[in-house]
């Protein structure tokens, strides 16, 4: 299984090449992984939504190469290459759609609802914004603790800049001076609703003033752009310089879910430098500087469908969760549990 | 010595700090001015560092709870006032309590709310809100009623591994005095008989404790014995206890400060009626505050909540039946 690396390598300009492979790999990993849910919920073997990354692959997979065990990640719905840099198995991946009762939420959350707070992975609620002022947490309790050198990140659509969730948590991190890297996916509708109803800024990087914070701005469909400046904003970030905004400009290549055919995309995005498949931008560009050939790509990408299709084969062979064998309580204190007393 | 309900919540949270290194206090004004009640007084200059000011966001407040409560600290947050707690209910309510379901990882925050209606407070100052967060799974929600319990019941709260919503009543903060502190409790999730009668089980929580007793004292001047039951906590409910009193006295009043639509009162009152309907000999009754908002002014404000009188008033009717 592809590892992430262990030391951090933010902004490392010489790590060029490996970092462009890399991320290319969880790029292409995470990819495929999407079209097999999407797939899967074509042919009705998932229940609820599907939500794909496709687009934001290299904003994602930057950021997660960037990030070490040590430190926090809470990602969004359409972080799939990030969470597998992060760490996250396939497995678990496909256990959480199919709701497998061996999956890290137990078929008791699902799709994107996965994470393991233990391991600095958490798993978001629906409620956008709602996971910045988490990671604030996690990095104010390790600073209490006297834990020094680690991040905190998380990922927002441009629609999430709009709550006051992101607003308090935001100006909460700048006050305590937390590591935290707040990445930014401007891809242009918020499910239907266009930019030019969500926000009236010029760029929302322009934000990062007001809250006194390092802003950034990138093109998310750039792998090479995002490496750097995303590698730019982890590094700061870990050197003690506080909170970064990083806003990557870049268009949703799908629906907001699958269920969503995206017809109210303008065309005009599609044919525009926007609109770029970010995964075939970064492999021309892998090919071009000749750090990797088409034969090796082929091979990653045979790889990545077996290990994907023999997690599905895996998982829908494991049991579902049993209502009757079901622990009814959101209580871990069990004497506190009505009856139990 | 005499020691007031507020002095046991100040005690509690310095006991809490002393004994436990993963325990801080974050909120609003919290740090060197030690609170807008003065429930964090001089704890920012005893325990440096971890009596800790907040920005006015209640959201990012809870949210900060978590995130520490997973890397294993226990924070006490203080909503300045209960009504504002709406601003972080979403992470109360979403974030917190359903953090153990989801991933199996305990959330061991506690949530402050001075609640509760002191005459000038008005619709934002004043709102009971134990109702809507009792009806969420995975909270526990706490309705001290003496000095006593609001020091063991605030100490036990931090140990606990779930999230608890701790509703201290204001109009108690000053007004109830103990002469000391207690070394033994009640565990949270029984309820307490406050007194003794035959006649009528009259069920109330937090302030509403203290004016139930003072109408049964009245009421026993008339030949009634009243007894009342201190919910204590109601989630959760100890329905046994209620039960139990109900069997002896055939009746029941359930009194409560929040608004009358649901709430504890009806929730009392459907358990008892449909696990003890055969130990009824009248139909039970309950009384709330009235279906608007807190009003200001002294005079709206005693005619808009239960009181000594109103209670009294209303077990007479029971009583007569």
């Amino acid at each position: 299984m592809l590892q992430t690396v262990s030391e951090p390598r933010g902004g490392q300009v010489e790590a060029v090449p490996e970092a462009h492979l890399l991320a290319y790999r969880f790029m292409l990993r995470a990819r495929l992984l999407d079209e097999k849910f999407a797939a899967l919920y074509r042919a009705g073997k998932i229940h609820g939504g599907v939500f794909l990354g496709r687009g934001q692959e290299a904003l994602s997979a930057a950021l997660g190469i960037n990030l070490t065990k040590s430190d926090v990640f809470a990602p969004l719905i359409r972080d799939g290459a990030g969470r597998l840099a992060f760490g996250e198995t396939i497995v678990d991946a496909v256990r959480t759609y199919m709701g497998s009762s061996l999956g890290p939420m137990r078929g008791r959350d699902g799709n994107v609802h996965r994470g393991n707070p233990q391991a600095g992975y958490l798993p978001m609620i629906s409620h956008l914004g709602a996971m910045v002022s988490v990671v604030n947490g996690v990095l104010f309790a390790r600073r209490m603790k006297g834990i020094t050198g680690i991040v905190g990140a998380t990922c927002l659509g441009d629609g999430a800049t709009s709550t006051g969730a992101f607003h308090e948590a935001l100006n909460q991190a700048a006050v305590e001076k937390l590591p935290l890297i707040l990445v930014v996916a401007d891809n242009q509708y918020a499910y239907s609703t266009p930019t030019s109803r969500q926000f009236a800024c010029e760029s929302l990087a322009d934000r990062a003033a007001g809250y006194g914070i390092a802003g950034h701005s990138v093109d998310g469909t750039d792998l090479t752009a995002c490496l750097k400046t995303v590698g730019m904003a982890v590094a700061s970030a870990r050197a003690g310089k506080g909170p970064q905004l990083v806003v990557a400009k870049l268009l949703r290549l799908c629906g907001h879910g699958e269920h969503d055919d995206a017809s109210y995309i303008d065309p005009k995005y599609k044919t525009s430098a926007l609109g770029r498949d970010c995964l075939k931008v970064a492999e021309e560009k892998i090919l071009q500087q000749k750090w990797t050939d088409a034969a090796q790509i082929a091979v990653w990408r045979s790889e990545a469908i077996r290990e994907i299709e023999e997690a599905v084969a895996q998982v829908q062979r494991e049991p579902a969760p049993d209502p009757f064998a079901e622990e009814w309580t959101a209580l871990s204190t069990k004497r506190l549990i009505e009856g139990n007393a | 010595m005499s020691l007031t309900y507020l002095d046991a919540i100040c005690e509690a949270q310095a006991h809490a700090l002393r004994d436990d290194p993963r325990v801080f206090i974050y909120g609003q004004d919290v740090g060197a001015f030690g609170g807008a009640f003065k429930a964090t007084k001089n704890l920012a200059k005893d325990f440096p560092g971890r009596v800790i000011d907040s920005p006015i966001s209640e959201d990012a407040m809870v949210g900060l709870a978590v995130g520490a409560a997973i890397e294993g600290m226990r924070p006490i947050i203080e909503m300045q006032f209960a009504d504002f707690s709406t601003v972080g209910f979403n992470q109360i309510v979403n974030q917190a309590a359903t953090l153990f379901w989801r991933t199996n990882i305990s959330c061991p925050i506690t949530v402050r709310l001075p609640f509760g209606g002191t005459s000038g407070g008005g619709p934002f100052h004043s709102q009971s809100l134990e109702t809507i967060y009792a009806h969420y799974p995975g909270l526990i929600v706490l309705t001290p009623a003496t000095v006593e319990d609001a020091y063991s019941m605030l100490l036990e709260a931090v140990a606990i591994d779930d999230p608890v919503i701790f509703c201290e009543h204001k109009f108690l903060y000053r007004h109830l005095k103990a002469e000391k502190l207690p070394s033994e409790a009640l565990p949270i999730g029984k309820a307490r008989i406050a007194r003794e009668g035959r006649d009528l089980t009259i069920v109330a929580y937090s302030a509403m404790v203290q004016d139930a007793l003072e109408a049964a004292g009245e009421l026993a001047t008339e030949g009634w014995e009243v007894e009342v039951v201190d919910l204590r906590s109601v989630k959760p409910l100890d329905t046994d206890t209620v039960m139990a009193s109900v069997a002896r006295t055939g009746k029941l009043l359930a009194v409560g400060e929040s608004w009358p639509w649901g709430g504890v009162t009806a929730e009392v009152i459907a358990r008892v009626t449909s696990e003890g309907y055969g130990l009824l000999d009248a139909p039970p009754q309950r009384l709330n505050a009235k279906d608007t908002p807190v009003p200001y002014h002294p005079n709206l404000w005693a005619a808009h909540r239960p009181t000594v009188r109103s209670i009294g008033a209303a077990a007479r009717k029971i009583l007569r039946h």
